[in-house]
């Protein structure tokens, strides 16, 4: 009896202690520092003050309210926390490969909190990233938005709980590998792939029009008709053809684009970005009218033949082309200097400051449906920013702290050099890895190939 | 009859070339060589301080004159007023030319098949008309070593100059037959094998690797020794590392694999060269008391081990170079080759130093080389391999607005920039047929 009753009271503890589990939120206060604000202009001397995790008052001589930290950042260039439209850092699992259209599929399911690529992103200045399914299927899983609260133990505290829905398409040579190459079903070519979208799109009607049937039968009187079979796959699409999710489609060639634009034309889709996007020059005032524009690398090219004929002013031309455009790692090495992609626009096109921060702040918050929360220094926004030593465009900018949500997470002379939250029991020596950590586009896919080897070897 | 159908004929191939010509728009910029003076800009000369409003001149592929009041006459002047010229910068460890689309097996000839293969000659197989070539050179990098892998004696590295329409015109003076040193690290996050397995492969390899150099000091004492050998290229090739003729570039990552090569290599009497190093933070002052220089880099890389600090690989450079180890840096890279002056800047921010970063594309990476007499410096007698920018060219927005290689000017253009001039903006845009 009485073990009984600790035992309830303890589970009573832990109930109350789920409940009222909550991220944490900082108040700071950031003096004297270079403001880069990324939506109005560069405000210099200036300072901001952040209650429970919001941005209070941006302006000069702010003081700090009683028990409010003060950081001097004198000398020092304060930018919104850089968002990362396109990784896979943080993720256990990337792709389900095991058919065209797996929409039903969720990364917030595969969150791992427990990667140190997260701490190694926050230590670039990265406070948000989406941790997309990969690059095997053409309809692929629904995305996470994370936010990078390093330390938390509970997947759900790294999820950004109010970020929109997303989901991963893909064109191209890699669902046509997995599928046509690999399985033997289609998609095998460039066509097969619009076909399986459209295919995919009109079934998701069909479903949707059984349901809107069935319900209005089922409101009449003594109505017997059997409900059509729930299925989470279809359901995903008819939400995409709702406007509930926004589409983030792997693309790299200009055909495929355009295709894919028409498609959602036909399907009054609206809410769709492309991610890589390597010839979305060729195609940049289609992109810039049509759609929530591109997320491209700043200079990666000739890895795979649909990457041959890229140029490295492909985010130049489609910001002069009025797409809202933005730079992503999709990568767990270049996640750590996004701010250093960022900038190579200004050597490739000759991008002002202000284009080229934005390229990974605010515009990939737009992409991503969270640019009211995130994405510049704004009264009202979250309170997620990083402190720079040098301008964050300059070559030899060292990030010096980081904050999410005002809490700090990365601090240069403060964190301890070795990070891991969680070390396997069963390692007695530590591996070294010399490659292949960093692309994990097509993770989870060697099982259809001989050669996993030369797969991993490969980027994207 | 016939005779007008001749007539005809000769009337038509007298046509022949302006009717191709009427066909072809443009003009396509070649690089050119001729008697260049690069007016009034401030000298970066590497060795010998910076110099201001200063000119060189550069002929016959070498740099002629430095100096402030060289005579214009009889030769083509750019004023470089406000900008600066470097020497060309110079990336340690490449696979450039080698390779023109990583994923297409067809295109890709860095690697042959076996362990054994040190014959196999990465000048051999250089593509001068590589798409990346152009890419690269527009950024300042004008020297590159290209450098087989695959197996523990991969090849032969060559360093080529980034201009010229044969190999041997590439060529610019420097080899070494590759080692990859039995590593005891994971090749990456596929490679499932056990420690134990690990420890086997290493231990096997290493034997292998005493086996082939027993054999290479054999058949170069028999060599010497004018005895008749039987044809075996490949001991042939490693005989001439036994010999001194060539260097031995040994791939060497992880810490104690280091410590393992410095052993490995002690009494063996070869120029060896360590490539890669990425753990070389780790046992610094053994590779310094080694006097083996390095070849290290990709600086923009992941850490080797999870429990390393975040920034190792930036700070890697500048930890070695403190212990006072000579080094050089290289990106490793294929297509990306361009992205060298970025490297060394991140090595610079994190503990190398600006002026220490830029002599470890330049002059540190020649002497190693055996070169610092012909590259990595604007000196007079040296090749002109200069560089002429807005500014520091590893700054990310600085401009480079001139380049030369061997002397010949090199047209700023490459398949990048040509689709930026097409699309920037497209004709028909949006709506216009």
């Amino acid at each position: 009896m009485k073990k009984q009753s600790y035992f309830l009271a303890a589970l009573l503890g832990l109930s109350i202690q789920i409940a009222t589990a909550q991220v944490k939120k900082g108040s700071v206060l950031i003096k004297n520092a270079t403001v880069i604000t990324a939506t109005k202009g560069t405000l210099e001397n200036s300072d901001l003050l952040v209650q429970d995790g919001i941005i209070k008052q941006i302006g000069k001589n702010l003081n700090a309210p009683s028990g409010v930290q003060t950081i001097d950042a004198t000398g020092k260039f304060l930018m919104p926390g850089i968002i990362d439209a396109h990784s896979h850092v943080g993720l256990d699992v990337v792709n389900e490969a095991t058919a065209p259209i797996t929409s039903e599929v969720r990364m917030k399911d595969m969150v791992n909190p427990f990667e140190v690529g997260i701490y190694r992103a926050l230590a670039g200045g990265v406070t948000v990233s989406h941790a997309m399914h990969g690059s095997a299927n053409v309809i692929g899983g629904q995305n996470a938005t994370l936010k990078h609260r390093w330390g938390s133990i509970d997947p759900q505290d790294i999820i950004m709980q109010d970020a929109p829905r997303t989901i991963k398409f893909a064109l191209g040579e890699n669902p046509t590998r997995v599928h046509g190459r690999g399985a033997g079903i289609q998609p095998r070519s460039r066509m097969g792939v619009e076909a399986v979208i459209r295919n995919g799109f009109n079934e998701a009607l069909q479903y949707k029009k059984a349901w809107a049937d069935y319900n209005a039968k089922a409101s009449g009187k003594g109505n017997t008709t059997v409900a059509p079979e729930y299925d989470e796959r279809l359901q995903t699409l008819v939400d995409i053809l709702d406007g509930k999710i926004i589409i983030h489609c792997h693309s790299y060639r200009a055909d495929e684009i355009y295709m894919l634009i028409n498609v959602a034309k036909d399907f009054n889709i609206t809410k769709l970005v492309f991610q890589h996007t390597n010839e979305g020059f060729k195609v940049a005032p289609e992109i810039a009218k049509y759609t929530m524009g591109a997320s491209v690398f700043a200079d990666w090219w000739a890895y795979k033949m649909e990457v041959y004929y890229s140029t490295a002013f492909n985010a130049a031309i489609l910001t002069a082309n009025g797409a809202i455009t933005s730079i992503n790692s999709d990568d767990a090495e270049l996640i750590r200097h996004l701010y250093h992609e960022a900038a190579k626009t200004q050597r490739y096109g000759g991008m002002t400051d202000d284009q080229a921060i934005a390229l990974i702040t605010i515009n990939p918050a737009k992409q991503l449906g969270i640019d009211d929360k995130v994405g510049s220094l704004e009264v009202g926004k979250q309170a997620d920013m990083v402190i720079f030593d040098n301008h964050p465009l300059s070559v030899y900018a060292v990030p010096l702290m980081t904050f999410v949500d005002g809490v700090k997470y990365f601090d240069i002379k403060e964190n301890a050099d070795d990070q891991r939250l969680k070390i396997s029991a069963t390692e007695m020596v530590e591996p070294i890895f010399l490659s292949g950590e960093a692309h994990r586009c097509m993770q989870d896919t060697e099982f259809l190939f001989e050669t996993t080897e030369s797969l991993f070897n490969q980027k994207h | 009859m016939k005779r007008l159908n001749k007539t005809f004929f000769a009337f038509l191939l007298a046509f022949l070339p302006f009717m191709a010509m009427a066909q072809i728009d443009g003009e396509f910029v070649k690089p050119r060589t001729g008697k260049f003076l690069l007016k009034n800009a401030t000298v970066v000369t590497v060795t010998k301080g910076t110099l201001n409003n200063t000119s060189v001149l550069i002929e016959n592929g070498k740099i002629l004159e430095i100096g402030t009041s060289i005579a214009e006459a009889g030769t083509e002047v750019i004023d470089c007023t406000g900008l600066f010229i470097y020497p060309g910068m110079i990336d340690s460890g490449t696979r450039l030319g080698m390779v023109e689309v990583s994923s297409v097996a067809e295109t890709v000839d860095y690697a042959d098949l076996g362990s054994f293969t040190p014959n196999m000659q990465a000048l051999t197989t250089v593509n001068p008309n590589s798409e990346a070539i152009p890419v690269t050179r527009v950024s300042g990098v004008t020297t590159v070593l290209t450098v087989p892998t695959g197996g523990l004696f991969p090849g032969t590295a060559a360093l080529i100059n980034l201009n010229g329409y044969t190999p041997d015109q590439m060529y610019a003076g420097f080899k070494a037959v590759v080692m990859n040193f039995p590593s005891s690290a994971r090749r990456g996050r596929f490679d499932r094998r056990s420690d134990e397995d690990i420890k086997k492969d290493n231990e096997k390899a290493l034997k292998e690797a005493n086996d082939l150099w027993e054999n290479a000091v054999s058949y170069n004492q028999m060599k010497k020794n004018g005895a008749e050998l039987n044809y075996y290229p490949e001991m042939d090739q490693l005989s001439k590392v036994v010999s001194r003729e060539l260097p031995l570039l040994i791939e060497v990552n992880a810490a104690s694999d280091i410590q393992n090569a410095i052993k490995w290599v002690e009494g063996k009497n070869a120029r060896v060269i360590f490539a890669g190093v990425a753990e070389g933070w780790r046992v610094a002052d053994e590779i310094a008391k080694s006097g083996i220089p390095v070849l290290t880099g990709p600086v923009q890389e992941l850490p080797t081990r999870q429990s390393d600090r975040y920034d190792i690989p930036y700070a890697n450079a500048g930890k070695m170079a403190k212990a006072g180890v000579k080094l050089a840096i290289r990106t490793n890279e294929e297509e990306n080759v361009r992205n060298l002056p970025f490297h060394a800047g991140f090595a610079a921010a994190y503990g190398l130093g600006k002026e220490e970063a830029l002599k470890a594309v330049t002059i540190n990476a020649a002497e190693i080389f055996g070169l610092a007499d012909q590259l990595g410096s604007v000196e007079v007698g040296k090749v002109a391999n200069l560089i002429v920018s807005t500014g520091d060219p590893f700054e990310t927005r600085t401009q480079i607005m001139h380049v030369f290689i061997s002397g010949y000017r090199i047209p700023l253009s490459n398949r990048h920039i040509r689709l930026y001039q097409e699309f920037l903006e497209r004709s028909p845009g949006l709506n216009a047929n």
